[in-house]
């Protein structure tokens, strides 16, 4: 078991010829994903990495019956191709480009809404079940199959805390990056349900960054639903306010947002919190013991 | 990106958003003719510089005569602004607003910005203006009025009535308010706005509403089709060592610790100061290589690093994915020939080939590398040496 996407989940990507397409389809397709096409206008009716090429994403739903789109599309094009997904009946989009403006994914992901369809990201690593699927642009091999969920905000620490969990002995069910853009889809209060109804799912691993108040969210969510243990880590505790720090989404406005706030609001609803990012894996191991 | 004062009101303008007539000037000589040519018996000399808190900070001030205009345009042109939002290292004011004095009765507040958690924009009003909204939000929270705009319907009188009817307005100043709210939202969405705060806007005592100040902020992302926007980017309001970073695909904030960073991602390189500080040091920086990490990144990261003298040591933090140790490696090495480094460099790589990346270190052997084990084991390394131990 897992969450969302396993390995018989067929996907499509969108932007599959271009550079960054091409070369994260063939990591995905290496790493066992059911890669099953790709959409790039224009190019419709050509074969690219042995798969097929449609003009759009209604025909290659149509002939490949794939549910998971992947999309490498330049930013300006992003608002289209998330509404193309969603108009031809995707389940899920994963949105790994940088750089959306936020009026246009604010459309977009309204727009997703509508239609039923989940997203991730943008500006995201994307998501990953060990051993079986992955749906971006992580590095696979460090996420060795196991019994802990991960939720994280940014790319590089989803890596880092995955790499602590597997030397500590244990593995990861599904990892997702969620992104810390302003406008992002599927959040904590969404994943988290899903890991705790997910059997495999043993113990959370939760990374959360300064601004916005979804890890509030988190913390209230986890009081009342969550059974499993969870480890959390929120990045930015040494960052000045009001400075922007890479992701668009790490503000600080007043006082809302603060690393201290979401600390104590996610110790206050059980979760382990470490203050270094360096511990993540102890603490897992520390939680996955007392079970 | 942020603007101006004086560049938020040459936006609202256009839309027909009221506010009060001007003219930007940088000599006190200016300044005298921007007042002459307003005409009337009172003007406002205001400083420009990208930061609230600027009347408070002694940046604003009032004139009655063009000799005073002269008098304090000479005082502020020049002058070291600290505000709240300034840092107490405040900011050089390099031009001033001279604007016509307004009959004003009451003073309010209005701001839009995006609320993330309803994913839409949220227009805020108060009846305090004048005041740090901070302040009103955490003390009197309730004298705040909030209505969402959801992007399908954009901006209807109902929001309008909603924030007037909230403010106590009389009926016949209602729609005279929604006519300016509904021009303010189209400024908003039309620049890709971050946010927009007009405080204090102000009611004249004809029963009018104008911006009186204007502070704007804009989605980087949506920068490139921006174009009037992107022209009024004030590059002297910024940092020049972040600028500098920026040209090469670096993000690089300064800050005022002794242990500079080099990490890739912006999560972990805040994580990477935060376990500095939880290892008793300072961090000097925060620097996100991104991606690439090349010979030349990681060199220009040294360069922009170290122009901080405060430095006493650099912490190297990649967790290699997609790209492999063993490269970094050699760009650090490559780096260390281009530029000169004279400070220890901790050195953690992790990830893909980072047993071949440790190798790769230690073959070279440059004095002052250091190689680190874990994220734990880099910044206990660079905080000792960072103390001199």
């Amino acid at each position: 078991m897992s969450i969302l996407v396993n390995k018989d989940t067929k996907v499509i990507v969108q932007g599959f010829t271009g550079k960054e397409g091409t070369f994260h389809a063939e990591q995905c397709a290496a790493y066992g994903t059911k890669i099953v096409g790709g959409v790039t206008p224009g190019k419709g009716g050509q074969t690219h990495l042995g798969q097929p090429v449609f003009n759009t994403v209604h025909e290659a739903v149509a002939a490949t019956g794939a549910t998971v789109s992947m999309i490498f599309v330049p930013p300006a094009f992003v608002s289209d191709a998330v509404m193309e997904a969603a108009d031809a009946g995707i389940n899920l989009a994963v949105i790994i480009t940088e750089g959306a403006p936020v009026k246009d994914m604010m459309f977009a992901k309204a727009y997703a809404v509508k239609k039923d369809m989940m997203t991730i990201g943008p500006n995201c690593p994307g998501i990953i079940t060990a051993d079986e699927c992955k749906i971006g642009i992580m590095p696979g091999f460090i996420f060795k199959k196991g019994n802990v969920g991960l939720i994280s905000k940014s790319g590089t620490l989803t890596y880092e805390s995955a790499n602590q969990v597997v030397k500590e002995g244990f593995g990861i069910t599904t990892a997702v990056g969620i992104g810390g853009d302003p406008i992002i889809g599927l959040s904590y209060k969404d994943l988290l349900p899903m890991f705790e109804a997910d059997p495999e799912t043993h113990a959370i691993v939760m990374i959360g960054e300064i601004g916005g108040d979804l890890e509030i969210q988190a913390a209230a969510y986890i009081k009342e639903h969550i059974t499993k243990p969870v480890v959390a880590f929120i990045a930015g505790q040494t960052a000045p306010a009001g400075k922007r720090m890479g992701h668009a989404g790490a503000i600080i406005s007043g006082s809302a947002g603060t690393a201290q706030e979401k600390m104590a609001a996610l110790e206050a609803a059980g979760v382990t919190v470490v203050v270094s990012p360096a511990d993540i894996g102890k603490a897992i191991a520390k939680v996955m013991a007392a079970l | 990106m942020n603007i101006h004062e004086y560049q938020a009101k040459e936006l609202f303008k256009k839309y027909n958003v009221p506010t009060v007539r001007g003219h930007i000037v940088f000599t006190p000589d200016e300044a005298v003719k921007a007042a002459q040519e307003l005409g009337g018996s009172i003007w406002v000399v205001k400083a420009q510089i990208h930061a609230g808190g600027r009347g408070l900070g002694g940046g604003v001030k009032l004139a009655r005569s063009t000799a005073e205009v002269r008098q304090l345009a000479s005082e502020i042109l020049g002058m070291t602004l600290v505000t709240h939002q300034t840092g107490p290292e405040g900011k050089l004011v390099q031009k001033v607003y001279i604007e016509e004095g307004a009959d004003i009765k009451k003073e309010y507040y209005l701001g839009l910005l995006l609320d993330r958690a309803l994913e839409m924009p949220i227009m805020m009003a108060s009846t305090e203006g004048g005041m740090a909204i901070e302040d009103v939000a955490h003390n009197t929270p309730e004298k705040i009025i909030k209505v969402a705009i959801d992007p399908l319907t954009g901006f209807q009188s109902f929001h309008g009535r909603k924030l007037a009817f909230g403010l106590g307005l009389p009926t016949e100043e209602i729609n005279t308010f929604i006519k300016f709210a509904s021009a303010l939202y189209k400024v908003y969405m039309d620049h890709d706005a971050e946010m927009i705060e007009i405080n204090p806007l102000v009611k004249t005592g004809d029963g009018k509403f104008l911006a009186l100040d204007a502070k704007m902020g804009f989605d980087n992302n949506a920068l490139y089709r921006q174009d009037q926007v992107r022209e009024m980017r004030d590059l002297s309001e910024e940092e020049p060592t972040e600028i500098e970073a920026d040209k090469y695909g670096l993000s690089y904030i300064k800050l005022d610790g002794n242990v500079g960073c080099m990490v890739n991602g912006a999560g972990l390189a805040m994580g990477t100061m935060d376990t500095i500080n939880y290892e008793g040091g300072k961090p000097a920086n925060f620097l996100d290589v991104g991606g690439s990490a090349s010979a030349e990144t990681v060199a220009k990261g040294f360069d922009i690093i170290l122009k901080d003298p405060n430095v006493k040591a650099i912490f190297v933090n990649i967790f290699g994915g997609i790209v492999r140790c063993d490269r970094v490696a050699n760009g650090i090495i490559e780096a260390t020939k281009i530029t000169n480094v004279n400070v220890p460099v901790i050195v953690r790589l992790d990830g893909t080939n980072a047993i071949e990346a440790a190798e790769i270190l230690n073959n070279a052997g440059i004095a002052n590398i250091v190689a680190a084990t874990d994220l734990a084991d880099g910044a206990r390394k660079a905080v000792a040496a960072a103390k001199g131990e």
